[in-house]
């Protein structure tokens, strides 16, 4: 009995030996399932397999990836990192065997990271496709490492309805003394009114990024504009000649919301749905919010950072992307091919091109469907009004999670007690933060 | 009768032997077989072992020497990432922090589940209900019990104006209830084993003796539990260095100090998070020193878990 026991024991540890041996590929963190996901049998028919960052437009990638399947029979298969582990799933899936053959690199940070993984897109077919090179990345060799696939805007998303209702107009959020005079009205008649100012601006890690990531740029972008041209790589200082304006619009944030400032530490409130259900009247957020908010308020529009610069009656939204298409350098030429047929027939065929419009925004390409996005239309509109656009400084954080965690960290304090002394910390976090980082990361 | 005798004790003596190598020649046979046949039911675990941990390991060490974005594209670099390491400040501030939670965690963890095992072999009504629902907590996973328990700790000190992410001390005190309410019910159980292992004569043998019960407990029954206190403090200390999750979880290594010069230290960061947090900076030379960082720490946890081990065993009485 005990020598069968034994036997059982042995040929259970061999079939799980056997079982961690094999080629299963698992996704560490897929949110979706895989249209395909076999290599390429043959060796002459490459496969694609795209290792996608933004969570909320998986279906969509996987309808397409079907759709290519359909229609052209190669098998494309779609992984989603889970939100906010995009760098880890990476790093791991790209150690793999069969790894990504098409991936993203967004920032500047990506780009030395991932330079020698990635193929240089000059002249390719996919760079022949784009309609600006406005959101593209190059290494310091120049060599075009990642090209942008949709573009984005944030600013403060409202819902005019409300501002109506609260006895005011559209007109008057035209710089900071307007937007700050109208949302401490409602702010002071909250409880007449039904709803407040401002939703929610959680320090949790689901949104301290509106505020660390994105407000933080108008900080960047200003100071690139005094310089007189955009920035192509990470300054090694920064000065605070726009510290107070982010305070000025932060403070009206937070001081004029539905929730108490100090309670925004841990989160646990839900800005989009606030939003949404009509709680408040402006939601800071970005262009991808506009299916969400377009159910429930469908005449939501967006605005810029309006913050007392000089002459911001002339601002317009904060436009650029982290979404930009990299090829993977070591993956086979086969798998190369088809990873570059894929991306020019998923930019020119109408239907596929249709989903990806409606799931990422807009897409910089010639042969693109157009967008449909009312937030980007409004960013469109301000440039048409001959305001300038706040490009995306803020890709070029320096050691992007430490800095924006200390930024956190110094915003809470400061938000469990406003006094001038918190506020110089959130300015060293913010000014000197970027130098250290900077050291850092290029030391 | 004595001849006759003395023939028969002969013969007895010669059967025994032949028996006797007999059984050995047999036993020797088995073991021959089973020795012929070893590789098949060690082998599996001998490969399964090999494969994961001592060729990981090994290659991790190997890491620890190398720079590297790609394990597979690792370059050699000698002992840089080790002299990083050792130079990082949030690294010896990890160090320390991890050092006082494990201290204060192993006490407190081993003092109180004591506590309650010894409650609960008292022959008390309900005592294995009480002992599942106090062994429960162990089942939870520490990321959903770290977030669990950051609602529950900003639920009372939002009265207070803070938060848990805002204040070290409450940072803390926060995870070192947190790691007491998930592993004392695992303490217990063992503690409770233990306990139940003493015999009943000691205690009768005291009381017969005129022994108090402080006397009777500290003279008789924890001498007689040390291997489970071995173990016990084994697991908490070693569980105190290595927690990860939790520590992840409940305060992410917040507040952080911005110092004047803008540098930041994590201030309830631990060991195992430090690390981690390393291996993802975004500078390419810092996964070889998350590398060099888990050595170190390997060679901490292991020489302290075999310290503590060599200090309680001597303690142990043999019944």
């Amino acid at each position: 009995m005990k020598k069968i026991l034994a036997l059982v024991l042995a040929m259970v540890m061999t079939l799980a030996l056997v079982a961690c041996g094999s080629k299963t590929e698992t996704a560490p963190a897929s949110s979706g399932s895989e249209s395909a996901a076999a290599p390429a049998a043959s060796g002459k028919t490459g496969s694609v397999y795209w290792l996608n960052f933004k969570p909320e437009s998986d279906d969509a990638l996987q309808q397409i990836a079907k759709l290519y399947k359909e229609k052209k029979g190669v098998d494309v298969k779609v992984v989603t990192a889970a939100s906010g582990t995009y760098s880890q799933t990476l790093t791991a899936e790209m150690d793999k065997s069969n790894p990504p053959t098409l991936y993203v690199v967004g920032n500047a940070n990506s780009v030395r990271d991932w330079s020698d993984y990635a193929l240089d897109l000059t002249g390719t077919p996919i760079a022949n496709e784009l309609n600006t090179d406005a959101y593209n990345l190059y290494d310091e060799n120049g060599k075009l490492v990642s090209i942008g696939y949709c573009f984005e805007c944030y600013g403060i998303i409202v819902n005019p309805d409300l501002i109506e209702k609260a006895g005011h107009s559209m007109d008057e959020l035209k710089n900071f003394e307007g937007l700050k005079a109208v949302a401490e009205d409602i702010h002071a008649n909250a409880s007449t009114l039904g709803f407040d100012a401002f939703s929610s601006c959680d320090m949790d890690s689901s949104s301290s990024w509106r505020f660390t990531g994105h407000m933080v740029n108008l900080v960047y972008y200003y100071q690139e504009r005094d310089g007189g041209s955009k920035w192509t790589e990470c300054p090694p200082t920064l000065t605070d000649d726009y510290v107070e304006n982010y305070k000025n619009l932060y403070d009206l944030c937070i001081n004029n919301s539905l929730t108490d400032p100090t309670a925004l530490a841990t989160g646990g409130h839900d800005a989009e749905a606030e939003f949404k259900a009509g709680k408040a009247a402006f939601f800071v957020n970005g262009s991808w919010e506009f299916g969400a908010v377009s159910e429930t308020i469908p005449n939501a529009t967006m605005i810029p950072y309006y913050c007392g610069v000089a002459g911001e009656e002339k601002a317009g939204l904060n436009c650029g992307t982290e979404n930009c298409w990299a090829i993977n350098s070591k993956a086979s030429a086969e798998d190369q091919q088809a990873t570059m047929d894929f991306l020019v027939w998923l930019v020119t065929d109408p239907e596929a091109s249709r989903i990806a419009v409606d799931s990422f925004g807009a897409m910089p390409y010639k042969n693109a469907q157009e967008s449909t996005n009312k937030f980007l239309a409004a960013a469109d509109a301000y440039a048409a009004n001959g305001c300038y656009v706040m490009d995306w400084a803020t890709n070029y954080q320096p050691g992007v999670d430490d800095y924006r965690a200390a930024l956190v960290s110094a915003l809470n304090a400061y938000n469990a007690d406003q006094s001038a002394a918190n506020w110089e910390t959130v300015k060293t976090a913010m000014i000197d933060g970027w130098a250290v980082q900077y050291k850092a990361q290029n030391g | 009768m004595r001849r006759g005798g003395c023939d028969r004790h002969q013969v007895c003596e010669k059967k025994e032997l032949v028996l006797l190598s007999k059984k050995i020649s047999g036993g020797n046979s088995t073991r021959r077989q089973t020795r012929k046949w070893s590789w098949l039911f060690m082998g599996p675990v001998v490969a399964a072992f090999a494969i994961g941990f001592v060729w990981p390991f090994i290659q991790g060490i190997y890491l620890s020497f190398c720079k590297f974005r790609l394990i597979r594209d690792a370059q050699f670099i000698g002992f840089g990432n080790y002299l990083t390491a050792l130079q990082d400040q949030t690294f010896r501030s990890a160090f320390w922090y991890t050092a006082g939670f494990a201290i204060v965690s192993l006490v407190l963890i081993n003092v109180l589940a004591f506590a309650v095992a010894y409650a609960l072999t008292q022959g008390i009504r309900g005592s294995n209900l009480y002992r599942t629902v106090f062994f429960m907590p162990n089942l939870i996973g520490g990321i959903v019990l770290g977030y669990i328990w950051s609602m529950i700790f900003d639920g009372i000190l939002h009265r207070y104006g803070t938060s848990i992410v805002e204040n070290q001390t409450w940072g803390f005190w926060g995870l070192v209830i947190l790691v007491c309410w998930q592993q004392i019910g695992y303490m217990m159980i063992i503690y409770i084993a233990g306990l139940q292992a003493v015999p009943e004569e000691l205690h009768e043998a005291a009381k017969i003796d005129g022994a108090s019960k402080w006397q009777t407990l500290f003279k008789v029954t924890i001498p007689n539990v040390m291997p489970s206190i071995t173990i016990c403090t084994f697991l908490s200390l070693t569980n105190g260095f290595k927690l990860f999750d939790q520590n992840l979880a409940l305060t992410g290594g917040m507040p952080i100090v911005i110092q004047p010069d803008g540098s930041s230290v994590k201030t309830t960061e631990m060991l195992a998070l430090n690390i981690y947090s390393t291996f993802y900076n975004s500078n390419a030379k810092y996964p070889g020193v998350a590398q060099a960082k888990a050595v170190l720490f390997f060679i901490l946890v292991a020489g302290l878990g075999l310290a503590q081990l060599a200090y309680t065993r001597k303690r142990e009485v043999q019944q």
